[in-house]
């Protein structure tokens, strides 16, 4: 594989902005998070992605590596609350942040109620997608609860509910989640089930 | 990815001149399309500059005029929900609800997708080797390839591609103007000035500088904006790039349209202005079909499709149409 730099940073591979900042390149950063309400400390190289920290510094193998391209929705983790791709994200740029995994779901030994909802409507077959299916659904409700509209939404100019969250709004809210197994309508019956509706 | 440092920039000067100075900086924010390109090796920067610290780049402002201000750092699922966009502009919420997928909205900043790439798959496939984008004179894969997702106008045999962002066609449609940060101060370019055609540089996809940082971008309020509509039209029901889109934007007196915007995504280098098609609107009745059709064929006159998207000079043209009387029906 070529290693030749791509147009657009400059042809010149050489390293005179390094000297010219009169220090030694860092290779390594060590970045302090808060998961699934624990402080964690890891040491990491810059290009480590969110997901891979997870799994390889902090074993947190829930989280689930597939396409690592931000197109299949298997490494969903929340950010300070919110569904992100952890694999699109580098862990380096998280600091300071609260993350939560599939791990951090389950409270008092109980699982969340979307967790059983998957497993009363069968909503999987390999289960490979599921850990990201169901942050990411967690995250859909918390988002109808604050009024966001989707594209499934018929005039954005309306204020939205938990109660609009109809089988077609749940699929268009859920697709960035693929499911290999096909799952859907049973992944789509147990969000529902989560909605209320 | 390849080995590459970080640091967090604190305040717009320092960034602005570490860039200027450094060919070898990239800017990232939500990182949604940067981590992309790296990973597929189409860019290999070796130090990146985390902006995502800059101060007060990340609020929506009403602006005196009625319009709106969106800072740079703003996420796409921020902007999305906000009611104020949703009233003034549905067209640009529509847009962004309609782009990636609830994760990337939620990472994705609004400069990052102006800056997105314009792209097709031969300039994400290493392997084929041939795309002036990824290696300027290597020749353009697509254009006596399969190009049926690539361009109808304004292209050239250097590049075929397709811009993918929506938020750009409604910003296009909206006369939207981005603010820049520069080591001259700031300056402010008009939307549809802002992305490139190929022509004979295609690696150059807007008209920005080292140096140069996206602030904020401004939507100035005007009269057809309150009856505005995003339609996309795409091989999947939803997560996927347009075949073909519009923005479109109208305003009557009664029955009669008195001015109309429309811009088209998915079949140029750049957000597709027809201002052809606007001119010849006025004064068409929006429930007159024939009307309406002949009027959005004045801009298709100089449509060039290539080998395999001769489809999309007919798709985009009922694509306008339906999005312009959608528009009209929120009258």
């Amino acid at each position: 594989m070529s290693k030749t730099p791509k147009p657009g940073f400059g042809a010149a591979s050489d390293n005179s902005s390094h000297r010219a900042e009169g220090k030694l390149r860092t290779d390594v950063l060590a970045v302090n998070l808060i998961v699934n309400d624990q402080p964690r400390t890891m040491t990491v190289e810059p290009r480590m992605t969110l997901l891979d920290a997870l799994r390889e510094k902090l074993a947190l193998t829930g989280t689930k590596k597939a396409c690592d391209r931000g197109e299949c929705g298997a490494c969903t983790v929340h950010v300070e609350g919110r569904r992100v791709l952890s694999c699109m994200t580098l862990a380096a740029m998280q600091e300071g942040k609260r993350v939560t995994t599939i791990e951090g779901l389950e409270r008092d030994g109980k699982l969340h109620p979307l967790q059983s909802a998957f497993i009363e409507h069968d909503g999987f077959q390999c289960g490979f997608c599921t850990s990201g299916q169901i942050m990411s659904g967690v995250a859909m409700v918390e988002e109808a609860k604050a009024g966001w509209p989707s594209a499934a939404t018929a005039d954005v100019r309306n204020a939205i509910t938990l109660a609009d969250l109809s089988d077609t709004e749940i699929r268009e809210r859920m697709s960035g989640n693929l499911c290999r197994c096909a799952c859907y309508p049973n992944i789509v019956k147990a969000a529902a089930e989560l909605v209320g509706n | 990815m390849h080995p590459f440092s970080l640091s967090r920039a604190t305040l717009p000067a320092s960034a602005i001149t570490a860039h200027a100075l450094d060919p070898q900086i990239a800017f990232i924010a939500g990182g949604t399309d940067l981590i992309g390109l790296m990973k597929d090796r189409a860019t290999l920067p070796e130090r990146l500059l985390d902006i995502n610290g800059l101060p007060n780049m990340g609020a929506i402002d009403a602006l005196p005029d009625g319009g709106l201000r969106v800072g740079a750092l703003a996420r796409m699922s921020d902007v999305a929900a906000d009611m104020e966009m949703r009233r003034r502009f549905p067209v640009i919420a529509e847009a962004l609800l309609f782009a990636a997928s609830g994760q990337l909205r939620n990472m994705a900043s609004i400069g990052g997708n102006i800056m997105q790439r314009t792209r097709c798959a031969y300039f994400r496939d290493e392997t084929d080797g041939r795309c002036n984008k990824r290696s300027p004179g290597s020749g353009c894969a697509a254009f006596r390839g399969l190009n049926r997702n690539h361009a109808i106008f304004g292209w050239s045999e250097s590049c075929v591609a397709t811009n993918p962002s929506d938020l750009a066609v409604a910003l296009a449609a909206m006369d939207a103007i981005v603010i820049v940060g520069g080591q001259g101060g700031e300056r402010r370019i008009p939307f549809t000035d802002f992305h490139r055609l190929p022509g004979s540089a295609p690696e150059r996809d807007n008209v920005l500088d080292r140096g140069d940082l996206i602030v904020a971008i401004e939507v100035p309020a005007n009269p057809e904006a309150r009856a505005s509509h995003y339609l996309k039209v795409r091989d999947r029901a939803s997560y996927e790039f347009a075949l073909v889109s519009t923005a479109a934007a109208v305003a009557t007196d009664g029955e009669r349209i008195r001015s109309a915007r429309l811009a088209l995504g998915g079949v140029a280098h750049k957000p597709w202005r027809l201002t052809a098609a606007e001119s010849s609107l006025r004064g068409i009745s929006l429930d007159d079909n024939d009307g309406l059709k002949s009027a959005i064929a004045a801009s298709f006159a100089d449509a060039r499709p290539l080998a395999h998207n001769a489809f999309k000079v007919e798709l985009a043209q009922r694509v306008a149409l339906r999005a312009l009387q959608t528009a009209g029906a929120r009258l």
